[in-house]
């Protein structure tokens, strides 16, 4: 079997509210479990702390230095009028007197100061803001791009990896999009155009709260998703309750297993190991499969 | 000489606010007239990024070359701070101005760097 | 007073709930904050009364008044968002997509475009049910944490612990490395980071300490779960001695920091003396009292 809709690709999100409830692990599993069936790209967009590749053991086969666009400062051009400095909402842009700072790392490439500059002595240029890494084994294409120490912004980033999948999906391809956790902008960015939705929570309080943040946030982007419930057997039935109440599907409980935390803390794969893993996966290949 | 301090309130017996970028005053000591200035900065509170370089552009504008403060500035208030020649002393935390600014004569202080 | 902040590089290492336990033992000698507004998790486990709150903004979103409005399309034109969209010549502004640069507002030739400030979410003051004072917050759905929130609820937090003449503030911090890190750990007097002995705990301990040495706080660490993985264990305590960082000590992984999340009660009051974090906030008190 394979996956794909009418455009032969399917992208699929796998999100939580917090971190630590299993997303990484769930992303990786599920894209080896499946490369022995059809093609999979794997795309780590936690772009702060890029670890599925910890899990994931292919050959490099691609590696890009990813730019933002940044005011650079032409200082013959400029009479320090201080228009740059006050245009721009986010501090990025500081007029000294004798020279003018810039900050890659809070500009938002809005363009304004560059554009509204009366001298033109802010051109906008290239900025490195990490480095986008593409691995494959053939099954698996792998791809993960990561953040400099220091940049703040995740989602150009994001939005230009997303970019790089979508130009190196093949037809058929089924697209894994392992999200950063929360619910703020990264994940709005990361989640948007994927056609289905798997939220990652655990069976606590904690998981419950969480997981009505990020239900909250796909309802306001409009998004198709369900619930995948890791360590289950653990915490109460709150987001069992919780889900059936508001017409929520779970559609994969993963038992909880100190077997499983132990294969995580060493970088191995799950799935190999445990059955109980490897019928919640197929569990997920069903829904992913459905229109 | 003029010396600047974050603080947390406007005179001599303010406490000095270890925060750099959101630290709510400033203020600029002038040595050869003993006069000390107070720049009320309780406004900082409204920028969700970006206090420090913000905070560094006032300290420029006080024409100060000095800087006393606590924990330090974060790396963009540091660069500004450096390219417009101020020098930034550290480890002030607990200390009223009155007490930074004799730490800072008696050579107690750490320059940050 | 002394500000004792509770930071870990990645989610899910047991952060909020050792930061809860702390507030047990302090035994109403502090005031709580929460700084991990992404995951405000700690008032499941200390029952706050929510008895102020306020609304809380951050940052700008654009608005177009349809009436002033000639549709020139300029907005449209400039914003390097998309967050500007047309239907039948009517405009409007995308709020999920927009950044609140204001560009668009300070080029509209007719001034129909105005910047409000964007509601992030509520703010609170509270009583918990272990009577201490807990400062915290919750933001709406894609509202992102910032430095200006954290530092709000920890300066609220400060002032609060001085009129009660508390000996402590106990802020559980903010996830990664990002500007809301910054935040937590500005101003503070000690650091105590919680890490788990895996591949991905190991690799943020060490940059989360990086940032703490650049600030020049004390700082100490709590390995949780450190059986499920001995030798990464091990390895993070080699590293602590060589980085001159106190090691307050090693948490067994145990069914238990689960069971009282679902009790909604703090680890410290679920049946087990939890010797070892008892004996860790002794030795958190004997080091910052030495400093």
């Amino acid at each position: 079997m394979t996956i794909k809709n009418q455009y032969g690709i399917v992208k699929i999100a796998i999100a939580s509210g917090k971190g630590g409830t299993g997303k990484t692990t769930l992303a990786t599993n599920l894209a080896a479990y499946l490369s022995g069936k059809q093609k999979i790209i794997l795309a780590d967009l936690d772009v702060e702390e890029p670890n599925s590749g910890l899990f994931i053991r292919v050959e490099r086969k691609h590696e890009e230095i990813m730019y933002k666009m940044i005011p650079g400062w032409e200082e013959d051009k400029c009479t320090f009028c201080g228009l740059c400095q006050e245009v721009c909402n986010f501090n990025a842009v500081l007029n000294m007197g004798k020279l003018i700072l810039v900050y890659p790392e809070l500009c938002h490439s809005c363009y304004a100061c560059s554009e509204l500059c009366p001298e033109g002595a802010l051109p906008m240029k290239k900025q490195r803001m990490g480095v986008l890494k593409h691995f494959s084994n053939g099954k698996i294409n792998f791809i993960e791009s990561k953040l400099d120490i220091g940049q703040e912004q995740a989602v150009p980033l994001i939005a230009q990896t997303l970019d790089y999948v979508d130009k190196h999906s093949e037809n058929e391809s089924l697209v894994i999009l392992d999200s950063p956790p929360g619910t703020s902008c990264p994940v709005i960015e990361a989640t948007k155009e994927a056609d289905k939705i798997l939220l990652v929570t655990e069976p606590t309080p904690f998981g419950l709260h969480d997981l009505k943040l990020a239900v909250e946030t796909m309802e306001k982007l409009d998004k198709e998703f369900v619930v995948v419930l890791n360590r289950y057997g653990v915490g109460n039935a709150g987001v069992e309750e919780y889900c059936k109440e508001n017409d929520i599907r779970i559609i994969a409980m993963i038992p909880d297993d100190r077997q499983v935390a132990e294969l995580y803390a060493r970088g191995k794969l799950v799935y190999k190991k445990s059955s109980a893993f490897r019928e919640a996966l197929d569990r997920i290949a069903e829904y992913i499969l459905e229109n | 000489m003029k010396i600047a301090f974050t603080a947390k309130g406007p005179n001599w017996n303010s406490k000095i606010d270890p925060r750099f970028g959101r630290t709510e005053y400033l203020l600029v000591y002038d040595t050869s007239t003993e006069e000390l200035k107070s720049i009320d900065n309780r406004d900082i509170e409204n920028e969700a990024h970006g206090a420090g370089p913000k905070t560094a552009g006032l300290i420029y504008e006080s024409e100060a070359e000095v800087i006393i403060t606590g924990n330090g500035p974060g790396e963009n208030a540091a660069r500004a701070l450096e390219k417009a020649g101020v020098k930034i002393y550290t480890g002030a935390e607990k200390m009223k101005i009155k007490e930074a600014l004799e730490a800072f004569n008696n050579n107690q202080l750490k320059e940050y760097n | 007073m002394k500000e004792i902040v509770v930071i870990s590089g990645k989610g899910g290492t047991g952060k909020t709930s050792l930061t809860a336990a702390l507030a047990y033992l302090a035994d109403g000698e502090a005031v709580i904050a929460d700084c991990d507004v992404d995951a405000a998790d700690m008032h499941l486990l200390l029952s706050p009364d929510f008895s102020h709150d306020e609304d809380f903004y951050s940052g700008e979103v654009a608005h177009i008044d349809t009436d002033l409005c000639t549709s020139c399309g300029l907005c449209m034109e400039k914003c390097r968002f998309s967050a500007i969209h047309r239907v039948n010549e009517e405009y409007s502004v995308n709020e999920i997509d927009c950044e609140g640069c204001g560009y668009c507002a300070r080029i509209c030739p007719v001034n129909a475009i105005t910047m409000n400030d964007q509601l992030a979410g509520k703010f609170y003051i509270s009583t918990t049910r272990l009577d201490n004072t807990l400062v915290h917050a919750r933001l709406g759905a894609g509202a992102e944490n910032s430095g200006k929130l954290v530092a709000k609820v920890k300066k609220k937090a400060r002032t609060l612990a001085e009129k009660e003449s508390k000996d402590y503030v106990i802020a559980d911090g903010s996830p990664g490395i990002g500007c809301p890190v910054i935040s937590s750990l500005s101003g503070a007097d000690y650091v105590v980071v919680v890490t788990e002995p895996s591949v991905s705990g190991m690799h943020d301990l060490k940059r989360v300490l990086e940032l703490v040495h650049k600030f020049d706080i004390p700082a100490s660490c709590i390995i949780n779960k450190h059986d499920i993985n001995p030798g990464m264990t091990n390895e993070i305590e080699d590293f602590l001695r060589s980085s001159n960082i106190l090691h307050l000590c090693n948490i067994p992984y145990t069914a238990s920091f689960t069971s009282a999340i679902t009790k909604g009660i703090t680890i410290m009051e679920n049946g087990e003396d939890q010797m070892l974090v008892r004996e860790a906030w002794r030795k958190i008190k004997e080091d910052i009292n030495s400093k």
